[in-house]
């Protein structure tokens, strides 16, 4: 009955088995480096090249941590971090978070509690509104990093061929501004925005909508977008759209999109995040319409009592709670959101130190490179006017029930008041879970 | 080394015969375990990596077991079944889905017929158009769904500057942002990389006809049209089972042209079931669900192909 090679079957199982069990765990070896996982984006803040110089710099002072860096799109970001926390060790150490995930991944238990690691002076040296980004009811999950918000850029060449020599202070005169840019046939579309079907849109429609006296939610953070003061503002963009005003590929564009048609030259407005500064402005690879970029202030809707109304999109970097190298991750984290690192790489990315951006202090963050004698003062302009969106585990689908609401809104399949009523509904039922 | 081994244990046989009045087995209840033995290192692999994350996932569709904590909890029953039975999103979905895949493969094997016939004709350069056709197959579906995003694309994109340059539209075109045209654009694209495939496999099956029954069929009289129709397409309905099924059952499960193409947009228009069980179980942490979701993708899957079995194969001898 026992044959003479049945062991060997025996051992080729049993060894096969192993390899299996081995796949899971395999234990890492104290004497080597660790090695720090950083999961981040390429859209906001220092360019790749840049954060290599950063890793370098930080391996002068810490030899043994190999930082190793992947980027993925903002879009692809959340649901990347959502699916790498679901193993054990996580695929990352480090991940960059956007403030309004921090409740949803603060409530799964993701991120590490650095309350006690943050000291008194770092406390208060950052901006109090950073500090908000990365903290869920009282407890600090991360550094702030990215402090943003959407600017209004304009084209300084293209409006002066229409006439105008300051940019528009409310809506109202960006849609009398663009009817004479079009008349002239400067531009097809005057502005460009971008409202595809992703979180880009909200970021937008907060802007619109706070400059309208509206808000995304109540007091008692029911939601409040779909009243009179949101349906104005959904009516408004698929007026400007019919009116060829705002251009109707706006309705699949994200700020990627946008940054592309303004820096051809093909708009005269458009609405994005700090970052295009640079790319559209001052880099002649990116760009056609080098010398000629201009901030003004966001403008808000006549008859709103609004002054100026923009998203706040700031995003902080966390450690990884189930990480086995929390603390040299922790290291890294406090590196890259150093006052002297932020300063050195403030060209795409501006510091989160509030003493930065007074006296003495403010005439060397503005002499550091060539963006940011602009960009500190829009930041210092437009930042004040920026609104949060609402800090609930929920976000992902609320966001999406409302993005969906604007697209249907946006290409006619529902009226504005029936589509926001439908995303007021989705939230309300998403509350109640 | 197998061969040996029979060889050994086949003389092996008789003195075992021997020591035994009666044989506890049979040589081919021996050979059968034997046969099971070696095999079981291959069904130990299919059933870890195969076969315990489809139980797994059958297990979560019945809970609602968040993705930050993915160990079963939470039992609810059928419930995320019959939710989403119940939702309007979900068959519009399914339709949308359905769409996509019957369209999408349709317009595949009637081209792809087309084209593998041609080419079977040895027409001049085939060798070349042939090469040419593997290419967009050959282009990872990513990059296919980047590329044809910039051809869409409103305000440079190469689909507006060859329609303008013809004169058939006056001004560019936001096609993508057309909730009734932007799943067909996807179609397109998915046709474009696909159909070479279809083209592989018949291709393939025409070179094994042997050219002898349309010369006989010639000789009887028969028209060109008759000895496609009746001799051609018996000999390659099992290559055209295959090729069908391996394509709808890929279409019906789209996902990565529609997440580069349009994110699902505009207004939802090309959020497939695919995509609906990505945004249920990874953008909103829904594990449950999205599980539930997937066992009914599997379940329309099987359905589909039962119904092409039924519909083009035969059993040899009852035609």
């Amino acid at each position: 009955m026992f044959h003479k090679s049945r062991p060997v079957f025996i051992l080729v199982l049993v060894a096969l088995l192993f390899s299996l069990v081995g796949c899971g765990a395999q234990p890492q070896a104290d004497t080597g480096p660790k090695v720090v996982k950083v999961l981040t984006m390429q859209q906001a803040g220092p360019t790749p090249e840049e954060m290599n110089a950063i890793v370098a710099k930080f391996n002068e002072g810490n030899p043994n941590v190999k930082v190793e860096i992947e980027y993925v799109s903002y879009d692809a970001l959340h649901d990347k971090i959502a699916t790498a926390m679901a193993t054990t060790p996580p695929s990352y150490d480090v991940v960059l978070v956007d403030d309004i995930w921090y409740a949803e991944f603060a409530k799964a238990g993701y991120l590490w509690d650095v309350t006690s690691k943050i000291d008194a002076a770092t406390k208060e040296k950052v901006f109090a509104a950073a500090w908000d980004i990365t903290t869920v009811n009282g407890v600090t999950y991360g550094m702030p990093w990215l402090l943003d918000a959407k600017y209004f850029y304009y084209n300084e060449k293209l409006l002066a061929e229409a006439g105008f020599n300051a940019p528009p202070k409310t809506w109202e005169e960006l849609v009398a501004m663009s009817k004479v840019i079009k008349e002239k046939g400067i531009v097809e579309y005057p502005i460009v925005w971008s409202w595809g079907q992703a979180e880009a849109a909200i970021c937008d429609f907060v802007a619109l909508l706070f400059g309208n006296g509206g808000t995304l939610v109540d007091a008692e953070g029911k939601p409040a977008f779909n009243n009179e003061k949101g349906v104005q503002v959904v009516q408004w963009m698929l007026d400007t759209i019919d009116a060829g005003i705002s251009n109707p590929a706006s309705v699949s564009y994200v700020e990627e999109d946008v940054r592309n048609v303004f820096s051809q030259g093909k708009a005269v407005f458009a609405v994005n995040w700090l970052y295009m500064y640079e790319l559209a402005n001052l880099n002649k690879d990116e760009s056609q319409i080098t010398g000629q970029v201009k901030f003004g202030l966001m403008p808000a809707f006549e008859g709103s009592g609004v002054e100026s109304a923009t998203i706040n999109g700031s995003m902080g970097f966390s450690v990884v709670d189930k990480s086995p190298n929390r603390e040299q991750a922790w290291e890294f984290v406090k590196f890259l959101t150093s006052e002297a690192i932020q300063k050195e790489y403030s060209a795409h990315l501006l510091p989160i130190w509030s003493s930065n951006y007074e006296g003495e202090a403010l005439n060397e963050l503005m002499a550091l490179n060539e963006a940011t004698p602009v960009t500190v003062p829009a930041f210092k302009a437009q930042f004040p006017f920026s609104h949060v969106r609402p800090k609930v585990p929920y976000y992902p689908e609320a966001s999406k029930a409302l993005q969906l609401a604007l697209q249907e809104a946006l290409t006619k399949v529902k009226t504005p008041k029936q589509a926001l009523d439908d995303a007021a509904a989705k939230w309300n039922e998403l509350q109640g879970k | 080394m197998i061969l040996a081994r029979r060889a050994d244990a086949a003389m092996d046989l008789p003195m075992t015969q021997a020591a035994l009045p009666k044989p506890r087995q049979s040589l081919r209840q021996q050979e059968a375990r034997d046969a099971f033995l070696m095999l079981l290192p291959g069904l130990l692999i299919i059933f870890v990596i195969t076969l315990i994350p489809v139980l797994y996932t059958f297990i979560l569709s019945f809970t609602d077991t968040p993705l930050s904590n993915p160990r079963p909890q939470n039992f609810t029953g059928l419930q995320n079944y019959l939710a989403f039975l119940k939702q309007p999103l979900f068959w519009q979905t399914i339709w949308r889905t359905f769409y996509f895949t019957v369209v999408s493969v349709g317009i595949e094997l009637v081209l792809g017929l087309a084209i593998a016939t041609l080419l079977h004709s040895r027409p001049p350069g085939w060798k070349f158009l042939r090469t040419s056709l593997i290419i967009p197959w050959a282009v990872p579906t990513i990059v296919n769904g980047a590329l044809w995003r910039w051809i869409y694309n409103a305000d440079y994109g190469a689909l507006n500057g060859l329609l303008l340059s013809l004169g058939i539209i006056t001004k560019y075109q936001p096609w993508l942002t057309q909730p009734d045209l932007a799943m067909n654009l996807v179609i397109v694209a998915d046709v474009w990389h696909s159909m070479p495939f279809i083209v592989l496999i018949l291709s393939a099956a025409l070179a094994t006809i042997p050219t002898d029954l349309e010369e006989a069929a010639q000789v009887d009289g028969a028209t060109a049209w008759q000895r496609f129709w009746l001799i051609r397409m018996p000999l390659l309905k099992p290559a055209i089972l295959v090729a069908l099924v391996i394509r709808t059952v890929e279409a019906f499960r789209v996902f990565d042209i529609i997440y580069v193409i349009t994110q699902g947009g505009p207004a939802f228009r090309t959020v497939t079931i695919s995509y609906l069980t990505y945004l249920e179980s990874f953008s909103y942490g829904k594990l449950g669900s999205g599980s539930a979701l997937s066992f009914l993708i599997s379940i329309f899957t099987l359905a589909m192909a039962l119904v092409y079995i039924r519909l083009l194969y035969r059993p040899e001898g009852r035609q």
